[in-house]
């Protein structure tokens, strides 16, 4: 039998990146400052956090001024998307064979 | 290798990022059941400016165009006051909670409310500048259950059966003329009283 943690994705085994996919998949995009809130973390914190999963380009980043503020939003892409799903999965794999 | 319930807790934590970041969930419930109070109070002042002394089930053969302008303050009344009750104890909710109140989430639920709300209450305005007094009630039942079924999405899913709810009510308002006063109690007095308890047990203890 195939081992289900191979298919566990190392980057998104990291809580708060897994809750900032999760949040990705539920919305269309999504605001820096609005994750921090409901994340309840620093923003040095979140800024790496969203760095690693930038690198896996596994989420977009669009920035804007609001009212002459910046304003940066992220949004999932669709090797995101498909990144997440596959960990869900595997995530549900793993927790279903230890019971 | 974490621990098998690490993984458990991963899973929890994708459900609970998602629902949280996606729907309001400081709606609350008692001002469902305070704005439905309103509307009944709303209605009686209503059936005493308009109809008393004739039973509010007689059947109805007079206008009631005179006494217009004292029907539409007693409506915008109910309204600011239910308004004013939800956000407020919205407000208090999500305090309470240790959640924001001006989220993503809260600002799509108002937008999408807006948008059929600001609809129909333009259109019922020229139905009452031009003389169409009856289907007045009907159409705002109408448009209220179409505007909750479009912000159902970002809240409780209650909000939908309450707006399909409101919108049957209405297409038998509109079926059966003469009664819109008593369709209207019922659905934003009743309807309302009847949901917000629902969501006030199950949501705001």
């Amino acid at each position: 039998m195939k081992n289900p943690f191979e298919n566990l994705d190392k980057v998104l085994e990291h809580r708060i990146r897994l809750q900032i996919m999760s949040i990705l998949v539920a919305n269309d995009g999504y605001e820096f400052n609005a994750l921090k809130d409901i994340l309840a973390v620093s923003d040095g914190n979140l800024a790496s956090n969203i760095k690693a999963l930038e690198r896996e380009k596994y989420i977009s980043v669009s920035k804007s001024f609001v009212d002459r503020k910046p304003n940066t939003k992220y949004k999932i892409t669709e090797r995101g998307r498909n990144a997440f799903k596959k960990h869900l999965d595997a995530l549900e794999a793993v927790v279903k064979q230890q019971k | 290798m974490k621990d098998v319930h690490e993984y458990e807790k991963d899973l929890a934590s994708i459900r609970s990022m998602m629902e949280r970041s996606a729907k309001f969930i400081s709606l609350s419930g008692l001002s469902g059941v305070l704005a439905g109070v309103y509307a009944l109070i709303g209605a009686a002042a209503a059936y005493y400016v308009a109809h008393y002394p004739v039973s509010p089930l007689a059947f109805r053969q007079y206008s009631i165009s005179d006494r217009f302008s004292t029907l539409v303050l007693i409506a915008a009344l109910v309204l600011a006051a239910s308004l004013t009750t939800g956000l407020l104890l919205s407000k208090r909710k999500a305090k309470k909670h240790g959640l924001k109140f001006w989220t993503p989430s809260s600002q799509r639920l108002f937008l999408n409310l807006a948008i059929p709300l600001v609809t129909g209450g333009i259109f019922i305005l020229i139905m009452l500048f031009t003389g169409h007094f009856g289907l007045a009630a009907p159409a705002s039942l109408v448009f209220y259950g179409l505007a909750l079924i479009q912000a159902s999405s970002n809240t409780f899913d209650e909000i939908r059966y309450l707006g399909f709810s409101e919108i049957i009510l209405g297409l038998i308002a509109a079926a059966i003329p003469g009664y819109g006063l008593i369709f209207w109690a019922l659905g934003f007095g009743v309807l309302h009283i009847v949901y917000g308890g629902i969501m006030y047990n199950k949501y705001d203890k």
